[in-house]
């Protein structure tokens, strides 16, 4: 018991790691936030191109299709390998030479647009078929019935769920490490062993958990504030 | 105009559900300033028919002319026919993310583009004509079914159409508040707007309709003024469905 409380608990240790994991964790809040705007914005594409109606739209859903099957099924450390060592290799112009910060969020990117996607394209599916058919029937096009009607219901719904990726993609954040990149989790790893001592990982963890507590709560908040005012109350 | 004269004219429209005929050769008239009403029972056609005028459902033979236009077959601007043609359905399909004046304001904004000024003074009048203007802030859910209903009928007549298709509006009421719906229906027809209505309400198509259609199975059986219709129906199967209805105490 001693052994465990001093090598992930050991209060000096924890003082002592704390602002190099500290500085690491940065990456890891540049990572996230900038991975969740994109993929907020490309999975909501995605989901849109998903639902496209007629054949003309038939390629383009195959693509967007695709693309979700495969991004979903592959473990986004292979990604990451793909993407940060793999793209150097190439010379290529721009592509070959971004830096590791870059090529994590792409990695992250990538693979979480895939979950995102579906999850907005339940959302899209929830919402009755009668709300767009009152929409069309104000003559409301199919773009302006998407826009104003279903989008918004979709997004409501899908907070939750939403959430629930955004906490897995902060968390997977630190498996951007492989790739060199130094963030909380990597430098808990030169902490130990710099000091043979693993209360630097203990530090990362309360960090990463630290993080998405306010996170849930504020997101909680958003959706009973609404309830409030749309729905009818029981007395 | 059509070659029927009518304002609305369908000619033989036939529509098909896969094998179930829903539709079959339906041909009817209506003119400007008329109030046609559908009666006939559940799954006799009426909803389809009014859904065909409006292009949500596309017919499978025959054709239909609105103000002179044939909107049957391809090539129609379904958005402007939409226009120009407002349907209020049996469970009112309130947008419930928006409150009750953004719900009225939203296609005059959206789909005639008028300025949001605009389309605010012509939403608050309306729902100052049908005494909703305090609820404006509030969200559909937050009203009753006759409250959200109105606010249904008004936010199609915010398009200022030309024509109201109204499916059994009331159906989906308690009786208490069915008649604040229909008295704004009577208020319409009064001032001449041309409306076809699918209702099981048979006093009021009695009292309001210039033409009464029964459907039976897919076919109109019989048409005519109220008094013929509700006095002395010459079809068996009127007759059959309109002693039904006294039975139900429903006239």
């Amino acid at each position: 018991m001693g052994k465990f409380l001093h090598a992930y608990l050991s209060p000096l240790d924890i003082r002592r790691a704390m602002p190099q994991v500290w500085d690491g964790f940065q990456t890891n809040i540049k990572l996230m936030v900038i991975a969740e705007l994109l993929v907020l914005v490309f999975a909501l594409l995605i989901a849109v191109v998903r639902g496209l109606p007629g054949r003309a739209a038939l390629p383009l859903r195959g693509v967007a299709i695709a693309y979700t099957d495969f991004f979903r099924g592959t473990p986004l450390i292979l990604v990451a390998f793909v993407v940060a060592l793999g793209l150097p290799s190439l010379r290529l112009a721009v592509i070959s030479n971004q830096s590791l910060f870059t090529y994590g969020i792409v990695a992250l990117t990538l693979v979480y647009t895939a979950y995102v996607t579906e999850v907005y394209r339940a959302g899209i599916e929830s919402v009755h078929p009668s709300q767009r058919m009152a929409a069309r029937s104000l003559g409301l096009s199919y773009t302006q019935t998407l826009r104003h009607v279903v989008l918004p219901q979709a997004i409501r719904r899908v907070i939750p769920p939403l959430l629930n990726d955004f906490i897995g993609l902060q968390k997977d954040t630190a498996i951007i490490s492989v790739i060199g990149l130094t963030e909380a989790t990597a430098q808990a790893g030169f902490y130990s062993n710099d000091y043979f001592n693993y209360a630097g990982y203990t530090v990362a963890a309360i960090f990463f958990v630290v993080l998405t507590i306010p996170f849930a709560r504020f997101t909680d908040n958003i959706i009973k504030q609404r309830e409030l005012r749309e729905r009818a109350q029981l007395v | 105009m059509s070659v029927n004269g009518g304002f609305v004219a369908l000619d033989g429209v036939t529509k098909r559900f896969g094998e179930v005929t829903v539709l079959q050769g339906v041909d009817l008239d209506v003119d400007l300033h008329q109030v046609v009403c559908l009666i006939g029972a559940s799954g006799s056609g009426k909803s389809t028919l009014l859904r065909c005028v409006n292009r949500l459902e596309r017919v499978d033979a025959g054709t239909i002319t609105v103000d002179g236009q044939t909107i049957t077959g391809d090539g129609v601007d379904v958005n402007a026919l939409r226009r120009k043609i407002g349907i209020v359905f049996q469970a009112f399909n309130l947008f419930p993310h928006m409150s009750v004046i953004d719900n009225v304001m939203l296609a005059p904004a959206k789909a005639l583009g008028l300025s949001r000024a605009e389309s605010r003074t012509r939403a608050r009048e309306l729902l100052d004509r049908i005494g909703l203007l305090d609820k404006a802030q509030e969200f559909p859910d937050r009203l009753s079914g006759g409250q959200q209903q109105r606010v249904a009928i008004v936010r199609a007549l915010a398009m200022s159409p030309k024509l109201m298709l109204l499916d059994e509006i009331t159906s989906a009421l308690d009786p208490q508040l069915v008649s604040e719906v229909l008295n704004l229906v009577r208020e319409l027809a009064d001032s001449g707007m041309t409306m076809i209505i699918a209702t099981h309400e048979m006093s009021f198509a009695r009292e309001c309709a210039s033409k009464i259609c029964f459907l039976d199975a897919g076919v109109i059986l019989e048409q005519g003024p109220p008094e013929e219709i509700f006095i002395a129906p010459k079809n068996v199967r009127t007759r059959e469905f309109l002693s039904r209805v006294i039975e139900a105490g429903r006239l």
